[in-house]
This record gives structure tokens, sequence and C-alpha cells, in this order.
């Protein structure tokens, strides 16, 4: 085993240890805060596979973390009110359902992220980047301005939604959930890279033209990734709006695309582990930091400045050592 | 505004005439405003190659320098002096900080620390001016409205504003196609290696560059402040702005930031008026406002994506 793999064992396991800790003392907060980790990291585990694997620096992926909320909050206010989605051409009606509000979510975001990243990857660079913060804040003005499900205020669920077999109105039992949905996106991003779709798309971050020379299209590889990439992201809005059993277009800001990528800089780029450590920290400092100064972004700032420019790795490449990653 | 000896109708036909009429130029000050903004950002990545999210804090820092000056002082000239003093002190002095170690850096790195200066920048307004917006006047001898050749009554500020944009894009392509700084940053956006071999102190050009954009976005701010409040994340939705304004002009053409600025502030003036008007021919009145209302505020990136299917590159680029 390599050092990194003893830290990831670490981190998934400090992320169990920890809520099972505030369970047995009964400190429900603490339990609430592991699983906000969980789901942004799982955030994160999402744009990791765009930024990480296929070096897509998307500016927008709170787009996907939005839809996902809304996907929620919508299948939910329907279900609450007891009104029919649509009623023509046929009869839809809300869900209060977890497993089909994330089969929803995830759908929508990976069909929203199939149209944006159509059209942004006709671009790289720098132009990538500001073209997909830009669709991003599109969603966030039209979540504004759409006056049906709440507009500016946004949507409030009054009961958590439910999963066949459990109580998720138990923090400890909605924790374990976000958690198994954690660790399935991590093995299914694990097998991703080792996969020939993932070393193919590795290949076309390093030399597209190589990639292209021997038959491959990397247009093809990269919007797959980005696909893969939103709908994850769009599961763990779903988890988050559960989370909090709200909705508002706060979740489709840019500062929410700004921070996942800052979940996965501070833990590492391209590490399987990165987005669990860096939203692990994230949320420690502003516990932290938060309680000690009203202005606890600008230390977050000045941590994030430190990390860009000294330590390049963030937290599991400063543990681990530069050798696992393959630039 | 009922105009005596004439018949409705045609009453009517004036008063849409006027309102659109107004509109356009509503959509000029606010398309110049952008590219006030736009300019600097447009420079700093053809020069630098450097993706620069910090520039809307730089809008925000112009601003309340402004609004700051303009509390002490009562004078709207030296607030706007002040503002393009403290935006490009600030611009200058981040560039010598941070931004220079980012040059040689990739775009991820780039966004996160320019990222994390917003944090920096914002938080550190709040703390110094509290988090209640701040309030800039326009002096009395640029309020009220002027009245334009047509009887078209507008308002002189508006006005003035349009005429400074069109002064600074003015001087800015003199700038640059005249001067020998201008030929340093043609220079240096083709051949950084060369023109450092020639002699040139690549790294006070730099400072040069991006305190000048710092100073243009500052000034927008100072300018804009007085029309709207003055608060911390004013810089952010015109960032996003300029981007797209870029998106649609090229990246590092001054010309195409131009021409993308005045097309997306038309673009989102008029599809704020006409969209709910066209939706209204074919659905009822209440549903084609609240449909119209919300396409409208899509419809710049509507746009870019169009521009983009068309040419990826921007109506102006050459290069990806």
């Amino acid at each position: 085993m390599t050092r990194e793999t003893w830290i990831n064992a670490a981190l998934a396991l400090g992320l169990l240890a920890v809520p099972l800790w505030a369970w047995v003392a009964d400190e429900p907060f603490t339990i609430t805060l592991a699983t906000k980790v969980a789901i942004l990291a799982l955030a994160g585990v999402g744009l990791n596979i765009a930024l990480g694997l296929g070096g897509l620096v998307s500016l927008g992926h709170a787009a996907f973390f939005g839809l996902g909320g809304y996907a929620m909050g919508i299948l939910a206010a329907h279900a609450q009110n007891y009104t029919p989605l649509m009623e023509w051409p046929l009869v839809v009606e809300g869900t209060k359902s977890m497993p089909v509000i994330w089969l929803v979510a995830v759908i929508v975001s990976a069909l929203t992220a199939l149209l944006i990243g159509a059209l942004s990857l006709r671009t790289s660079g720098v132009y990538f980047i500001m073209i997909t913060l830009a669709f991003g804040q599109m969603l966030y003005y039209f979540a504004i301005s759409w006056p049906a499900y709440g507009g500016e205020d946004g949507l409030s669920i009054y009961v958590r939604n439910g999963f066949p077999g459990l109580n998720t109105l138990d923090p400890i039992q909605f924790f374990a959930i976000c958690y198994v949905l954690l660790i399935l996106a991590l093995a299914f991003s694990a097998r991703l890279a080792r996969s020939p779709f993932g070393l193919a798309l590795n290949a076309a971050r390093q030399s597209p033209q190589r990639v292209e020379t021997v038959g491959i299209s990397p247009y093809r590889l990269r919007l797959l990734a980005f696909v893969i990439s939103g709908a994850i992201t769009g599961l763990a809005g779903a988890l988050f709006a559960d989370l909090n059993r709200f909705v508002s277009p706060s979740m489709f800001s840019w500062q929410t695309s700004g921070e996942i990528m800052v979940f996965i800089i501070l833990g590492g780029t391209a590490r399987l582990f990165g987005p669990v450590a860096g939203a692990a920290l994230f949320i420690f400092l502003e516990q932290a930091l938060g309680g000690l100064s009203e202005y606890w972004h600008v230390h977050l700032g000045l941590l994030l400045l430190a990390v860009v420019l000294f330590a390049r790795g963030g937290i599991i490449g400063t543990l681990a050592g530069q050798g696992a990653r393959n630039d | 505004m009922a105009l005596p000896g004439k018949p409705l109708g045609e009453q009517n036909k004036l008063m849409t005439t006027i309102l659109l009429i107004e509109q356009v130029l509503n959509g000029l000050q606010f398309g110049v405003m952008l590219f006030l903004t736009a300019a600097g950002l447009t420079l700093v990545f053809g020069v630098m190659g450097l993706i620069n999210l910090a520039h809307g804090s730089l809008f925000m820092v112009g601003a309340f320098a402004a609004a700051a000056v303009a509390g002490a002082t009562g004078s709207f000239i030296l607030a706007l002096a002040a503002s393009l003093a403290a935006a490009a002190a600030a611009g200058a002095l981040v560039e010598m900080l941070v931004i220079r170690r980012l040059y040689s850096r990739d775009h991820l790195d780039q966004v996160l620390a320019t990222f994390a200066l917003i944090l920096i920048f914002s938080e550190g307004t709040r703390w110094l001016f509290g988090s209640f917006p701040l309030y800039l006047n326009i002096p009395t001898w640029l309020s009220g409205p002027v009245t334009l050749p047509g009887g078209i009554q507008y308002p002189l500020y508006r006005l003035t504003i349009i005429a400074i944009g069109l002064v600074i894009a003015g001087g800015l392509f003199l700038l640059i196609s005249r001067t020998r700084l201008g030929i340093r940053i043609r220079a240096g956006e083709s051949d950084r290696e060369m023109i450092a071999a020639l002699g040139v102190d690549i790294s006070k050009l730099y400072t040069i560059v991006f305190a000048l954009g710092a100073a243009l976005a500052g000034l927008a701010g100072a300018l804009v402040g007085a029309i709207q409040s003055v608060q911390v994340g004013m810089g952010e939705p015109v960032l996003i702005l300029a981007f797209v304004v870029i998106v649609i002009g090229g990246i590092g053409l001054v010309k195409g930031a131009l021409i993308g600025s005045i097309l997306v502030g038309l673009t989102d003036t008029l599809g704020r008026i006409l969209l709910p008007e066209v939706f209204k021919l074919f659905l009822d009145p209440s549903t084609a406002t609240s449909i119209g209302a919300s396409l409208a505020t899509m419809s710049i990136y509507i746009l870019m994506a169009a521009v983009l299917v068309v040419k990826p590159t921007g109506l102006f680029g050459a290069k990806a």
C-alpha cells in the first residue's frame, strides 16, 4: 500500500468515526456537520472527474448542484401540496421518495451537462472557464426570476424525504445514506480512472493530438466525462437540499462553483480522496474560524492563496508526496 | 405625456418610439460601463495570459474609494480621481504580491488564487466599511434630464457615462496603436521572450498593464456606484458579464471588448422590455410577462451560446 492509500483509508474511517462518536455522545449537530462534509465531498468527487481526470476547469458546476437541489425541491413541493407536476400529456405526480428524486436529479443534471458541455467544449482553456461560469450564472438568474418555485426566496420542504426501510429524520441514518453514496461514488471514480475510458481521458488531457492520432475523439471523451461529472454533482445537490430541507437560487451561485472547486484544491487536485479531505477541512474551518470572527472568509482566502502558491498538492499532496500524481 | 392635437394611435406610436430610444440609450450606457471593466480583463489576458477573477473586486474598490472621498470632500471629480488612484494602486499591489507568481502557472491555479483574492477583498471591505451599502450621489451639475433632438428627455448623468466611456475607448485605441507603451503591449501579446530580449523591463510592463486595467475597472465602479448603491459583492455580477463580453468579442482584443460590450448591453436592456411584449402576442399578459422576464435574464447567455456555435473563438478572435 502506498502512503496515499493509507491516508485515504484514514479519511474514510475518520468521516465514519466522527458521527458515530457524536451519535453515542448525543451530539446531533456534529452528525449534521459530518453529513454536510459527505455531501459536499460527493459534489467534489463529481467535479474531480471533469477537473482532475479530464483537465476541464469548470467554474459552473453549481448549475448541476442547483438542478439536483431543485429536482428535489420541485418534486417534494408538489407531493406535499398534493398537486400534480403536470397533467398533460400524462399526469406526473410529485414524490417524497429519495431514490426517485435522485434518479430525476441525476438525469436532469446529466442532460443539462450534455447541453452545456456540447457548447462549452467547442472551446478550451480560459474560454471554457468563462463559458461554464456564464452558463452557471444563466441558471442562477433564471431561478431568481422564475416565480413558480419561490423565485428569490427558494422553496422549503416541511419533512425530509423518505428512503424505504430507513428513518431519514434520524440524523445518523441520513448520514449513513450520504456516506454510502459518497463511498460508492469514490469506488466508481477509482474504477473509472483505471478503465479504458479513464486512461484515454487522462491521455487526452496530457496530449490531445496523440489521442486524436490513434483515432479517438478527445471531444467525445471530454463530453462524456463532463456529463458523468455533472450527474454526480447533481446527486449531491439533491442530498444537500434534503439536508437543509430548503432550496434557493444560492445553490446556483458562482460562489458555490468556486467552493466546490476549493474543496478539490485544498484536498489535492486529481487525488481520489482530495474532495473528502478538502470538504472536511472547509467545514472544520467554517466552524472553528466562523465562531472566532465574522470575517472568516479572509482567513480562508489567505489559506487558499498559500495552498495555491506554495503547497500545490493540497493536503493529500503534502502528506503523500508528489509520487502518485501522474502528470 | 399627452401631446395635444394628435390622434391617440399616433401618440401611442410616438410614445413607443421614445421608449425604445430611451432603452437603446440605456443599453449603450450599460454596454459602455461593461467595456470599461472588460477592457482591463481582456488586456491582462491578452498580454499576460492570465484569467483574473478578482477584476470585479477592483471595480468594487473603485466604487468604495469614490464613495468614501465623495462623503469626505463632497466633490464628485475628486471621487472619480480617487477611484482611479485606489483601483490602480490596489491593482499594482496585488500584481506585485500575488499575480506575478501566477503567470507561469496553469489556468486552474490562476482561477483559485484570484478566487482567494475575491474572498480577501470582499471580507476586507466588509470589515472596513461594514455590511451596509454606501451611497454616492450624482452631483447637481450632472443631475436632471436633458432634452435630446426629437424632444426625448434623458438623464444627463447617463449621457455623461456614455460620453466618458466612448472617450476612454478612443483613448485606449490611440494608446495601443500610437504610443510606445502600446507598441510594447502589442509586442508583449505576440512574443514575450522577444521583447524581454530587446531590453524592455517586462515585469514593469506587466505591472503597468495590470494597474491600467484596474484603474478602468475602478472608474467604472465609481460611475455605476452613483446609479446603484455601493456594496460588497457589486463587482462579481459585472465580472461575469465582462467574461460573456470577452467570449463574444474574442479574448485579448480591445475592439472585440467594445463591440461585445455594446451588443451585450443592448441585448440585455432591450430583451427586458421587448421579450414580454413578444410573448403577449400569443399568451395572456401575466404569463407573458413572467416568461418574458425569465427569458430576458437569459438572453445574453443565449447570445453567447449562439456566437460560440458560429465562431468558437469569438466574433473577432483568431486564436483559441
